[in-house]
């Protein structure tokens, strides 16, 4: 499956894990810092994912300090 | 994973309220959620006019439609920073989500109107990007919202961001600023009524709320932020909020409602010392404002000489 990172973009091509939580944790990445779109379309931790899966992990931390 | 509402398919969850939510039941939930924090504070009154300060992020995008939704008179003001390309990404973000809407927006740019960006400024202050990009904000936001007599000004700050400036006042006890810091800063001389609508969803509800109400936001984050402590925190309470979900809500909330009023009197103390800066009026506790003089080191004016230019 391929995983698209962003800030900077980035992308990994690899084999599907069980599903989107076991992704975060083998990619060391807490989940309350990400959204995880799949296909097009937000997915829950529990989502099994499949070798064809395109998954974007969207980091929702932003901002300075004003 | 099921929605807790209707049982359809869940897109996402909230461990904070032990709940998933469907796409609609979710969209319902944020304005269930901007709804309370208004009430609860109240923030704005019916028929006040309310001005949205927007970047282009999936914030102040997310504040504005969703005061729309909730059917308040709500205009947005974006201000130019010249960072660069992000700048300019940004600016295209905010002005396509308005045109697409056909909604109001005011456009002020920093380097056109005061003679300096963000980095100039922060150069010549010697503050931190980020220090002179909010001083900017602050100053300018609350001059556009009273010289073009709106009642609010709304910002995008939502729980993780008073999170994490609540972290920052208490590691270093700055009382003042946690006199400060409430959703709702009252209007005064000089001063439109501040209000933060967003303070009861977190910064990943509201990127969620963004892709399933199909805004467009810009996901890059601002170049000069990185690395920076405010972001430190947020990755701290993260981790914490990780093994013990409901700590950031309990934390912000727990101060407002048992602490906040224990440090209002130093605020109360320090507005009352406060004059007009003899540059451009604003309130503020010396002869000139940090914002005016922090303008004319960038554009190397002496103090109180300024060009009509």
């Amino acid at each position: 499956m391929r995983v698209v990172l962003r800030n900077p973009k980035r992308e990994l091509d690899v084999p599907a894990p069980r599903n989107v939580g076991r992704l975060l944790r083998d990619l060391e990445i807490v989940a309350e810092s990400v959204i995880v779109i799949r296909n097009d379309t937000l997915a829950t931790n529990d989502e099994q994912l499949s070798d064809d899966d395109v998954v974007e992990i969207r980091p929702v931390t932003s901002g300075g300090a004003s | 994973m099921k929605c807790g509402r209707c049982r359809a398919p869940a897109v996402i969850e909230v461990r904070r309220h032990n709940a998933g939510y469907c796409r609609e039941c979710f969209v319902r939930h944020c304005r269930e959620q901007v709804r309370r924090a208004i009430d609860h504070f109240h923030m704005i009154e019916p028929g006040e006019r309310v001005l949205v300060a927007v970047s282009g992020g999936k914030d102040s995008l997310g504040l504005w439609q969703l005061l729309r939704e909730l059917g308040y008179d709500a205009d947005g003001l974006y201000l130019g920073l010249g960072i660069g390309q992000y700048s300019d990404t940004s600016g295209r973000h905010v002005r396509d989500f308005a045109d697409e809407r056909g909604w109001t927006l005011l456009e002020i740019d920093l380097a056109a109107e005061y003679g300096f960006d963000v980095q100039e400024g922060s150069r010549a202050a010697k503050r931190a990007p980020c220090s002179a990009c909010g001083l900017s904000k602050r100053h300018v936001f609350n001059e556009a919202a009273t010289r073009h007599g709106y009642d609010v000004l709304a910002t995008g700050h939502n729980l993780d961001d008073e999170a994490a400036v609540l972290l920052g006042n208490v590691l270093r006890w700055e009382s003042e600023l946690l006199g400060r810091q409430h959703p709702v800063l009252p209007a005064a001389p000089g001063f439109a009524r501040k209000v933060k609508p967003l303070i009861r969803l977190g910064e990943r509800e509201l990127a969620a709320y963004c892709v399933l109400a199909n805004i467009d936001y810009i996901v890059e984050e601002c170049p000069m932020a990185g690395g920076n402590r405010h972001l430190g925190y947020k990755n701290t309470l993260n981790e914490i909020e990780e093994r013990s979900p409901g700590t950031k809500a309990a934390f912000v909330f727990g101060f407002l409602e048992r602490a906040h009023a224990r440090f209002t009197v130093e605020v109360d103390d320090a507005r009352d010392e406060l004059r007009p800066c003899a540059l451009c009026g604003a309130p503020t506790p010396g002869d000139v404002c940090a914002f005016c003089r922090m303008r004319a080191r960038a554009v190397g004016e002496p103090l109180g000489v300024r060009s009509n230019s």
